[in-house]
């Protein structure tokens, strides 16, 4: 265990000079913070701005240009079985031969362990996860038969099913009904209030300060993260959304082409 | 039509190499990659040739590690173009495996002179003949018939061993690497099954006929299950019922027109097209005449309803009794369709018939009355809530009463006359 300096142990998630490119464009530029724990932080910041992408470099989903992430002072490798990942909705194929449950119990396969099957116990714990959401009804549905907010809220228990300590939530409330705001409004309270540190990927601006204690703004690089009340000004959002070609991203793309 | 021993076999060996290659098939499917499987089987061909040129006969083992390695080079070049020369999956695999196959032929001319093979039977297969291959010795079981058993059991066990990592792979790669399920190991091992069974399946059957079980059964077997495991099950039940109707057509359609037979191989490939447009017809749930029929009941119910509202509009006014051509113009339908409907409204009781006019009974009209209640009140809705011109209102309204249940009439709220002035009946 190696901790870089200036960075903390006992952080869930700490990013230290993080960069990542696609096709050597740069999305993220020397991005450099630690995660609170026990927090519901949302990652807030323009189209393009990289958010996304940050959650998807913290879990190795997408390959790092340079820099290095701890999870609790340990390579995401070693410790994936502490997060939780809810991906995009339309990351997946909705026609895909499978039900409610079916789905939410891959949240366990890493528990399960390879070639192992499928126990009891897990689909027990898919079907709490499902309850949680208020999707039980629905287990045995075909999801392709669901709206698109009963998806999202498969999606939700399959994390809960994870049952981990850091939860990475992609827009998870992207178009979803009034119900399914609610119930995953309830799902991030009762995680906040077992101590979990949660990271959502978010777009709505207006519900920030409602739903939660800490944000991120994102463009590309980090402007400024810390808890709401102290971060989410209309000072620090114009420098997050007011023209994206500043002056670093400027250089940055040049040294791209370079 | 002669049966023999021989053509039992023909259909044994059809059916083992059939189910073997439905199951890595299905998870092509699933995982949008059918053509996958052509690629795979046509690159198999140059594998073949240079492990003839290499060591000089027709060795199976070194055939099959020449086609593997073909097989899972495909694989790799494809992903490889795809990423690099930025063109979408289909033209990458469509570069490579052209190219592939076309060297392989070239290659294959070269062999041709040197080692007893004939591309011919390469494509089209030799299946008639299996049962004269028997090797080893005094088993009285071809040697086609023990590859592709082993072809099938061995991507059974795969496939059981490593079921929830495919499923998971395939539906969710993104969860899959969080938790550690390397979703490029998984691909890789799709990519080795797939090859082996395309080279195992190779010489019994040829290269048309695996092209067409890698892909059609499972298509087939997707219309019919939305279950993962059950898309196994169904591959594995329609490629075997494929391999019997292909070698039973195949010996006896040709016979009818007085030719001797065609290849079997080509039936079985066809059986299995014919085995997905039957079940593209019937399926229950996705199927077409079901849902035709589906459309054409929901047009009666309309027609049915149309026909008791305007009956009891006529009674309204006085009038009750009507022809079926009157009415059918008055609905603005064919009479066809209007006679079926008053049949299966007589058959109901909601109508009867004196002369050839048709009018109400007691229980027709109490149905009827909740219909133009429902079109009047839908008419008072949508006026104080969307407001528009009459005309339209009525349009609206015709359309809704169809589907109005009585929670959603109950919320509709009470009125005494409809925009046009015309009274709502109180529900009988």
């Amino acid at each position: 265990m190696k901790v870089e300096a200036g960075h903390s142990p006992t952080s869930p998630v700490s990013i230290h000079d993080l960069t990542v490119a696609y096709n050597r464009k740069p999305v993220l530029w020397d991005v450099d913070l630690d995660i609170p724990e026990g927090k519901l932080i949302a990652i807030v910041g323009p189209n393009g701005a990289g958010k996304s992408t940050l959650i998807k470099a913290v879990m190795d989903l997408v390959p790092k240009a340079s820099g290095k992430v701890m999870i609790y002072g340990n390579t995401f490798k070693k410790q994936r079985k502490l997060v939780s990942y809810v991906p995009q909705r339309e990351s997946v194929d909705w026609d895909f031969p499978i039900d409610a449950l079916g789905v939410v119990t891959m949240g366990r396969y890493s528990r399960i362990g390879w070639c192992k099957p499928v126990r009891k116990i897990d689909y027990k714990r898919a079907m709490d996860a499902l309850e949680r959401v208020g999707m039980s009804d629905y287990a045995r549905r075909q999801i392709s038969q669901l709206s698109g907010g009963q998806q999202q809220r498969v999606f939700l228990a399959r994390a809960l099913a994870q049952d981990s300590t850091i939860y990475f939530m992609d827009e998870p409330f992207a178009s979803v009904d009034a119900a399914t705001e609610k119930a995953i409004v309830k799902v991030l309270s009762d995680l906040r209030s077992s101590g979990k540190t949660v990271v959502v990927v978010h777009h709505d601006l207006q519900t920030v300060r409602e739903y939660f204690s800490h944000v991120i703004l994102l463009n590309m690089r980090v402007v400024a993260h810390g808890r709401v009340e102290d971060i989410f000004t209309e000072e620090n959002l114009k420098k997050t959304y007011g023209g994206r070609l500043t002056l670093l991203s400027e250089a940055v793309e040049r040294m791209a082409r370079h | 039509m002669s049966w023999s021993i021989i053509d039992t076999w023909i259909i044994i060996i059809g059916a083992l190499c059939a189910a073997g290659c439905a199951i890595p098939g299905t998870i092509l499917v699933l995982r949008r990659m059918s053509m996958m499987g052509d690629a795979i089987s046509h690159t198999v061909l140059p594998g073949i040739a240079i492990a003839f040129l290499v060591t000089g006969s027709r060795d199976p083992t070194a055939m099959l590690i020449g086609s593997v390695a073909v097989g899972l080079l495909t694989a790799f070049l494809i992903q490889g173009i795809q990423s690099l020369g930025k063109v979408e999956a289909g033209a990458s695999m469509g570069i490579v495996f052209t190219v592939l196959f076309a060297f392989g032929l070239v290659l294959m001319r070269q062999a041709v002179d040197h080692v007893d093979i004939d591309p011919d039977c390469v494509l089209y297969g030799s299946i008639e003949l299996a049962w004269f291959d028997q090797e080893p010795d005094g088993l009285g079981i071809p040697r086609g018939a023990i590859v592709n058993s082993v072809m099938l059991l061995a991507n059974l066990f795969v496939v059981l061993l490593f079921y929830k990592e495919f499923k998971i792979t395939s539906f969710d790669p993104a969860l899959a690497k969080s938790q550690g399920i390397q979703p490029s190991f998984m691909h890789y091992l799709l990519m080795t099954m797939t090859a082996t069974t395309a080279v195992a399946a190779f010489e019994t059957v040829g290269s048309i006929l695996v092209v067409a079980m890698f892909i059609v059964p499972p298509a087939t077997a997707y219309l019919l299950t939305n279950r993962f495991g059950m898309m196994f099950v169904f591959s594995i039940a329609l490629s075997i019922v494929a391999a019997a109707l292909g070698h039973l057509s195949a010996i006896t359609i040709p016979t009818w027109f007085g030719f001797s037979g065609t290849s079997t191989a080509g039936a079985m490939a066809v059986a299995t097209g014919v085995l997905f447009i039957v079940v593209l017809l019937v399926s229950p749930n996705q199927g077409m005449i079901s849902r035709l029929w589906r459309r054409l009941s929901v047009r009666i119910l309309v027609i049915r309803e149309d026909i008791l509202g305007l009956l009891w509009r006529l009674e309204e006014r006085g009038q009750g009794k009507m022809l079926p051509i009157q009415l059918s113009e008055a609905i603005g339908t064919t009479e066809l369709s209007v006679r079926m409907a008053l049949l299966s409204l007589k058959k109901r009781g909601s109508v009867s018939k004196t002369a050839s006019s048709w009018s109400l009974t007691e229980r027709g009209r109490t149905n009827a009355t909740k219909l133009v209640r429902s079109h009047r009140l839908w008419e008072v809705y949508l006026d104080k809530h969307f407001p528009q011109d009459t005309h339209q209102l009525h349009h609206a309204a015709s359309r809704l009463e169809h589907v109005t249940t009585d929670a959603m009439e109950s919320n509709l709220g009470h009125a005494e006359v409809d925009p046009h002035g015309s009274p709502v009946p109180d529900e009988e």
